[in-house]
Formats: structure tokens, sequence, C-alpha cells
């Protein structure tokens, strides 16, 4: 049986999503997303300069990849609604990576209003996946809200500094029946192998690949890390067994 | 969504193929992984995990010790009344059993409270048979009124009542529900409550999410050991309190492992369970879910009880009667009969003692109302 | 001649002029645009029948590259 993502109606192959932002060059990201056969894709929705042609990102992203729009620029709820309905209006579906960040130090996202934003999106039927900061009862009710799956941050947005949340992460996987995709801050394959090894659905990568010297190459690698990950999960890695302590026996009363 | 639809996704599980599948391997790799998954308890509950009672000892009081260090909570029943309207086979409080029925007036009921406080308990659990004829809501709002002068926390095990009447009951000063399911297997369930509303196996099932929802704080659901296969039994038990600490996070979620004892009726104990079993019970259970309480009654004798303290019990009774009055008022002329026999006789200060002696802190009173 | 806003800036326009219209004339290919016209999301087939008056606000967006 092969091993499949699912995500609303959406059969995912590729458990490496990829972030567009930052790339020198659409052509580049063009390239990272053919090479590495990915699925999954996110986007943002800015205002157009009007004083300047710029070309349409969409045309230099494979058919094949599911957009998922962010709703990057939302400091609240409603923004948030706003840039999904735009974003879907324009036709480009109805994937919405819910971001909502009031915190423009450290850019951690404010869970309460991207709750309030899952509820209003969700029935409207849109498939949503919110940025999270790993917080296990609003991921709970993100979730019981109509959330598709629950993105919680690795480390600060950019930061390239790995899994820092790890055990955070970790009690979400065990915890919550819905895919858990880490997002954000992580800047090496290995660092997407740790996330896949300790269970998550998925992850997201956008800044590690975008700012690489070769982002092809460093793509190429984390998909690697990222289904090397899969299959250590897969097989069940052993857990540290720890030596019994040495101590009076437990249960010898039974054999009195 | 209830345990019900829970249940009935495993119950024609062939738990026996499963268990005959399990191998060391798995047993010991079950007894480390964090995990709370189905599979894990299978192999725990397994019969090769009898070879492995110590290794698995070790790491149940590992865990006992993380998340409830060396402490014990005492408490003891307090029997209200016998009146009962069901034929249950393995009861002493059997409808068709005639023996005189009591019910304890306010002043038998303060007799007792005043007599169980003064050993220091602030844990009361309050019983009766199932009628609401004879013991409505309201008498056992009465006697909580009168109770809570007496105790920080009141548990009751009583019939099944409906959310709103949960709801009703925490108002008046509860904040515990115990409630066994005695039988987890549907069709058993049915040969064992003849007649009686208790017939209603679903309602009771539901009974603990009721109290839940309705804000109880305490929950602690049992099987009756003895009435069916307990591996069976334990691991539907086992099922139900992850299925309640996973829905309600916030209630304290506990398992008590009463094993059929003699008394007074003809019935015969169909699915024996020895001390290895209960052993392998708690410590299975302590595993598979590290924060679940584990009571252990004075069903059980007094050597035996001591000697599963440091393998994952948190909860004990103490100074227990199951007659009705029976820590004042059967000391007199008033015959009554107990619901099954005890079999540790210890008062609330000699259990202290023997807790303090292995390096446990009994703990009396560990919450109180605002 | 009257005023309305284009992405939160005030720009000077004929009256009464047609919302595609001017989509045209800026240069925005309608494939790549979405247009919100005094906070209502339009359909592109919309555009046509829309006449601008003063005041009007217009968001204009398109998709970039993003996280």
């Amino acid at each position: 049986m092969k091993d499949i993502l699912k995500i609303a109606d959406r059969e995912i192959n590729n458990r490496l999503f990829v972030g567009t932002g930052k790339f020198s060059s659409y052509k580049l990201m063009q390239e990272v997303l053919e090479s590495c056969d990915i699925d999954i894709v996110t986007v943002a929705l800015r205002r157009v300069d009007l004083e300047s042609k710029t070309e349409n990102i969409l045309s230099y992203i494979p058919k094949k990849c599911t957009v998922m729009t962010n709703t990057s620029g939302a400091r609240n709820a409603d923004e948030a609604v706003r840039i999904a309905r735009l974003a879907q209006a324009s036709g480009a579906g109805n994937w919405i990576k819910i971001e909502v960040i009031k915190d423009n130090k450290y850019l951690l996202p404010d869970n309460f209003e991207t709750l309030k934003a899952v509820e209003i999106l969700a029935k409207e039927g849109f498939i949503v996946l919110p940025y999270i900061s790993p917080d296990i009862s609003m991921a709970k009710r993100m979730i019981e809200a109509g959330a598709c799956a629950v993105m919680p941050l690795g480390s600060p947005i950019g930061s390239n500094r790995g899994l820092k949340t790890k055990e955070l992460v970790r009690i979400m996987i065990e915890e919550i029946d819905a895919p858990v995709i880490v997002d954000a801050g992580l800047g090496r394959p290995s660092d997407a192998c740790e996330c896949m090894e300790l269970g998550c659905a998925a992850v997201l990568i956008n800044t590690a690949i975008a700012v690489a010297k070769n982002p092809v190459q460093l793509a190429q690698a984390f998909n690697k890390g990222v289904e090397s990950g899969r299959l250590a999960f897969l097989s069940g890695v052993p857990a540290i067994v720890g030596h019994a302590r040495a101590s009076s026996p437990l249960t010898g009363f039974l054999r009195q | 969504m209830s345990f019900y639809k829970t249940y009935s996704e495993y119950k024609n599980l062939d738990l026996d193929k499963q268990f005959s599948a399990v191998r060391s391997s798995d047993i010991l790799y079950a007894s480390v992984k964090t995990d709370s998954k189905i599979s894990k308890l299978i192999n725990l509950l397994s019969p090769l995990a009898q070879s492995h009672l110590e290794e698995l000892a070790q790491v149940a009081q590992g865990l006992t010790l993380q998340y409830f260090g060396r402490t014990i909570q005492l408490y003891t029943p307090l029997y209200l009344s016998n009146y009962c309207d069901n034929k249950c086979v393995y009861c002493s409080f059997n409808v068709e059993n005639s023996f005189k029925r009591r019910k304890l007036n306010h002043q038998e009921l303060e007799k007792e409270a005043k007599f169980i406080s003064s050993t220091g308990l602030k844990h009361l659990l309050i019983l009766t048979g199932e009628s609401r004829r004879e013991s409505p809501i309201s008498y056992i709002k009465e006697c909580v009124k009168i109770l809570k002068n007496y105790f920080s926390s009141i548990s009751i095990e009583i019939y099944p009542l409906s959310e709103e009447e949960y709801s009703e009951l925490i108002t008046s000063g509860v904040d515990g529900l115990t409630i066994y399911q005695e039988v987890y297997n549907e069709s058993i369930y049915s040969k064992m409550h003849i007649c009686g509303p208790k017939r209603d196996y679903v309602f009771r099932l539901e009974a603990p999410e009721r109290g839940a929802k309705a804000g109880m704080r305490v929950i602690n659901i049992g099987a009756l050991l003895g009435l069916y296969d307990w591996r069976k039994e334990v691991f539907f038990m086992g099922l139900h309190a992850k299925y309640l600490q996973d829905k309600f996070p916030d209630a304290e979620i506990g398992v008590s492992l009463p094993r059929l004892r003699p008394f007074a009726g003809d019935f015969k104990v169909p699915y024996p369970v020895n001390n290895i079993d209960i052993v392998q019970i708690i410590l299975s259970l302590r595993i598979f879910l590290p924060r679940v309480g584990i009571s252990i009654s004075t069903r059980e004798e007094q050597n035996f009880r001591d000697s599963l303290i440091p393998l994952g019990i948190t909860r004990m009774s103490a100074g227990s009667s199951t007659r009705v009055g029976g820590h004042t008022i059967n000391a007199s002329i008033v015959e009554s009969l107990a619901q099954f026999e005890i079999s540790d006789e210890r008062s609330v200060k000699e259990i202290k003692m023997k807790l303090e002696e292995k390096g446990y802190q009994p703990v009396f009173k560990d919450w109180m109302h605002f | 001649m009257m005023f309305i806003k284009i992405n939160g800036v005030k720009q000077e326009i004929e009256d009464k002029f047609n919302l595609a219209e001017l989509i045209r004339i800026k240069g925005l290919s309608c494939n790549q645009i979405v247009v919100e016209h005094n906070q209502r999301i339009l359909a592109k087939e919309a555009w046509r029948e829309i006449t601008l008056n003063e005041n009007d606000t217009l968001e204009i967006v398109s998709f970039v590259g993003g996280g």
C-alpha cells in the first residue's frame, strides 16, 4: 500500500511542501518545483504595483501543484478572511494557509486570531491549514472548527534554527488525529528528516531553499531528508530502552 | 460520538488471536514506548506478559513515581441505602434477596459522618443501591448537604443519571463520580442483569461521559473482575479510560479493580481472577495510561494490598464498611447486610502507619471547594 | 474629473469611468489580478458593469511568492 498523505480530497505524494517567497527569480523557483516533483506550494497575495509590470507567478508553477494561498500580511482574523476570499475569487483555488502575525520581531503567529479565521473560513468551505505556535489546546480547537491539518512552527520564520519546538510538536502528533505539518524555521535536510521521524505528516520549507547557493540541489537534498525520515517513522524507530533499576524485586511477593 | 461507538468498533476484534500473536519483544517494546496505542494494551494484557512481570513492574513503578510521586489518597465508602430495583446475579443487594432494607435518616447520617471525619478522612464516596423511588436525587442532595460540612470531596456511586441530574448534584456539592460498567461484554452483561433499570447497557456505559460533560472533576470506572474473561474486560475498561481522558482532559480519570468476593446468594464466580492476574492488570493499565488513577478496595486482603502499593496504586479505601450505617450503627443492635465482605479490616490509623512505613504519604485531603 | 483610491493611493480619473476600461488602461492582465471594489470582491465578469464614482476604493491584488 502506497504511503499517501490525504488532505481534503487531495492525495499528496511528496511530503515536502515548498514556499515560493524570497527566490531570486520565478524561473529558479519553477526549476525547484519541477525537479523535486513538489505537490503543494504556497504563494501570497499582495497589492499590485501599478507603476511597473510584474510577471504572473502562477504561470511558473507546474500545473500538478496545488497552490495554497498564505494570508501573510494579515494582522487579525478579518484581514486573513479577506485575503482568503480574494484568493478564491482569483480562481487560485480554496486552499488557505492561515498566517496571522502581529509580532514583527519574531514573526510568531497569533493563535487566537488564527482560530477565529479558521472558524469563519472552514464554514465557508475553504481547505484551511493554520500556521500556529505549538499549543495543543488551540490546535484541538482548530481541528474541531474544521481545519484540515495544523502547521506548528519549528522555530521563527527564516531563522533556519531547526526544530526548536520538538517536544511540543511530539505531543501534538501523539494527541491530534489530523496531520501535523511543521512549518517555519527548518534550515537543513536533517531538520526535515527529524520532523518526519517524529511522525509529522509533512514539512513546509521556504527560506532555506530560496536563499541557498544552489536552491535546486538543496531542494533535492530536502526531498531525500523528508523521504528518509518518513521511511524511518514507518519502520518503527527503536525506543531508547533504559536498563531496569537494580532494586529489590517488586513482584517477588507473588511467588511466596 | 459516545464510548458505545468505540466499543462497537472493537467488540468483534478477536482478542484471543491478538493475544496469541504477541511476542516477548512486543511486550518489552510496548513498555518503553510513550504512545497509548491499542496494540500496546494488547501486548501488556497478553498471557505471555505474565513472564515479564518484574520488568513491567519496574517500568510501572517509575511511571507512577513520575506522575503521582509517593502519595496514596485515602477515602472510605458510606452506604446510604441498600434498597435496589435490580436483579443482578452477583450482588447481595439483588432485589430478590430478602433481607431488611435500610436507608439512613439524617441523624444516622450525621453520626456516620462525624465518626468517619474524626478518623481524618476528608474524601468520601457515598453509595446507594439502585432505587429512584427509595433513594431519589432529592434524598441524595439532602445527604450531601449534611456531608458537605464534614468532607471536602464527595463522590457518588449510585444509579446512572442524566447530564442534568449530574449537574444538579454537582451544584449541591458532589465533585466525583464512580460508576462501574460491571461487564463490558454486552451479551454477558444482559445475562448478569436480569431485570430492573440496570438492564440498559448503553445508558450505564455513557454515564461517565454525561458526568464529565456536567462537570464532574473526578471520574472512576471499573469492571467487576470475575464476571467474564478479565483480559477482555480490562481491554475495554482501558479503552474506556483512554476515551474519557482524551475527550475530557480536564477531568481526573481513575479505574477500580473490584474482584468478586463471596457474598449472600447462590452465585459462583464464573471467571476467577488470581493475584498474578491482578498484578498484571495494574501494571498494564499504569503503563498504557500513565496518568490514570488506580484504586484498590478493601475487598482485597491486607498483605496483598500492601504489596500492590509500589506497583501503581494511587487510591485506597480505609476503615471501610459495606453495610448501611456500618461505621457506627452496625456496632449497635441494628442488623444490616453487607454488599460484599471486607477482607482488609484495618482502621484508618493502621493503614496510615503502614503507608508511612512503606515510604508513602497518605493523603487525606487534596481538594477544597471555595 | 474625480478622485478615487487605488491600493491606498488617491488617483484622479475622468468621471464615470468604467472599471474594466480602467484596468485595461493600467496595463493589468486580467488573469493575474483580483479586484475589490468598495470592500466587495468582484468576479472578472462583473468588471465591465461597474461605473466608478467619487471616493470609491479599489484594491487590486495579485499573487507573489510567499512562504
